[in-house]
């Protein structure tokens, strides 16, 4: 039986660490995440659960740390936050290409400068193309049962690739919310143990990770990694699925709200696709035929499914919650348009930057976008194709 | 997923190679032979050599073996010539030789 209470978005992950009791977490504090190694560090000391917890001296330690406990045969996880994940960089590549299951708990926050502490994406997106698995939770509802998920997802025998577990900071980590949890002996039965086939403390059977690979070898490795975290697509489909059973509630690569008829759609990632759907709820009433997908999966990238989803709308936002200072948009805005162009779906699409360093997003910015993309559709007024919401001009 | 790594070679399609690039067996590093990289190699002159097996403890990548209590010839395979052995003894007993 599920049990209600009410929790912020950092209490709900580290609850739910509690319920995995994984064996290994070395982690380092960085604002917003530091609740949840302290948190976990607390249930150890409770004796809640018997993980070993490593106290690192930085985060490139800490994914360092993570690599080699993983490889050793430990289930492991770690969690951090902007500079604290841009520290990890060159261990996020490795984790990814030595086939590492670790989970991470990103804590959506601003990467400097100018130096801030508060919520966008460009922590997450700046790792975009690290080879980790990325789901992002619109809620502390989401973001328990996205980490609850993470370990069938990232241990499947097709799959073995980390996997980023993201929530907005102070947004979602910060502000407590009604929650369903589940039983403890249901999380550890849908978990599962931890049996890796290979691993360095094997006595007998001896492996190496992680060894130079010379030219000849580069690219098929590469390939084949590539294809793991395509195929990874589907296990996340089906261990939703699963989660499903266990839970009730349902989850995909995205959230298609109101979307069926409608005209005008913003795709939208993370917190501030509940702001969208209020909106979505405002507009209806008025008879507006108004949608909102909420991107769940952003690596990897379902770029197909997503044509699939927005064909039949007239214009669609696209919203980036961080800037990517290319000069041509956000990175959905370039993902998302180049899936619409392979699919040979020719719809109008604007990119749209909105709430960075924690800048509020409101239900007024998402009418007046709505009302933008109306007014490009029906008067022709073309709007610039990559604009910031909420800038002061 | 254990894969007879002996079978995998340059020619090996991508299928064929194992996940991450992981090897099955220990010491595989012996069989990277890294003295191919070496420009100066070092030549023992047994006669100025009295066995005092400083060489073979400074030699960064063990490439001096001993033997019966004694020090024997240098291990070619692995051995990149950069010279420490040379410059660390006290006998002037290692002599480096231009080329391989």
């Amino acid at each position: 039986m599920a049990r209600k209470d009410r929790m912020s978005g950092n209490e709900a992950v580290a609850y739910a660490i509690r319920q995995i009791n994984p064996d290994v977490m070395p982690a380092f504090p960085i604002t917003p995440s530091t609740e949840i190694p302290q948190m976990v560090s607390t249930y150890i000391a409770n004796g809640d659960i018997d993980t070993e917890f490593i106290p690192v001296e930085s985060e490139h330690s800490a994914m360092s740390a993570a690599i080699g406990s993983e490889a050793a045969g430990a289930r492991t996880l770690t969690a951090t936050s902007s500079a604290g994940l841009a520290y990890m960089w060159e261990e996020l590549l490795l984790a990814a290409s030595n086939r590492m299951p670790i989970a991470l708990a990103l804590v959506n926050r601003t990467l400097s400068g100018p130096i801030n502490i508060n919520c966008d994406h460009s922590d997450g997106m700046g790792a975009r193309d690290t080879g980790w698995i990325q789901i992002y939770a619109e809620n502390n509802q989401e973001a328990y049962d996205n980490f609850i998920q993470a370990y069938p997802i990232a241990e499947h025998a097709g799959v073995h690739l980390p996997i980023m577990i993201c929530q907005d900071g102070f947004i979602t980590s910060h502000a407590v919310e009604n929650i369903e949890l589940l039983e403890d002996e249901d999380v550890k039965g849908f978990v599962g143990e931890y049996e890796p086939e290979e691993f360095l403390l094997n006595p007998g059977n001896p492996i190496a990770v992680g060894p130079y690979s010379v030219t000849n070898y580069v690219m098929e490795a590469k390939k084949n990694q590539a294809l793991a975290l395509e195929g990874s697509k589907e296990v996340i489909l089906k261990v939703a699925e699963e989660f499903e059973k266990v839970s009730g509630r349902k989850y995909g690569l995205f959230e298609e709200y109101r979307t069926e008829d409608a005209d005008y759609i913003m795709l939208i990632m993370g917190s501030a696709a509940g702001t969208a759907k209020q909106a979505v709820d405002d507009l209806r009433e008025k008879g507006k035929k108004v949608g909102v997908v909420k991107l769940r999966v952003f690596r990897p990238f379902p770029a197909d499914e997503l044509a699939d989803a927005l064909k039949n709308a007239k214009a669609v936002a696209i919203m980036d919650r961080t800037e990517s200072y290319n000069g041509n948009g956000g990175p959905l805005g370039s993902e998302v348009t180049a899936g619409l162009y392979r699919n040979k779906i020719m719809l109008e699409t604007v990119n749209y930057i909105y709430g960075l360093g924690g800048r509020d997003f409101t239900v007024q910015e998402v009418y007046d976008i709505f009302a933008q993309l109306e007014d490009f559709i029906e008067n022709g007024n073309k709007p610039e194709q990559y604009q910031y919401i909420g800038l002061r001009k | 997923m254990r894969t007879d790594i002996s079978k995998i070679n340059e020619q090996t399609p991508h299928q064929g190679l194992t996940e991450g690039m992981m090897i099955f067996a220990g010491g595989t590093s012996k069989q990277f032979e890294t003295g191919e990289w070496r420009t100066r190699t070092p030549i023992l002159n047994k006669d100025l050599c009295r066995q005092c097996m400083v060489c073979s403890m400074v030699c960064p990548d063990s490439c001096i073996p001993l033997k019966d209590g004694e020090r024997v010839t240098f291990d070619y395979k692995h051995c990149k010539g950069c010279g420490i052995c040379a410059k660390a003894c006290p006998f002037d007993a290692i002599d480096m030789k231009e080329g391989r």
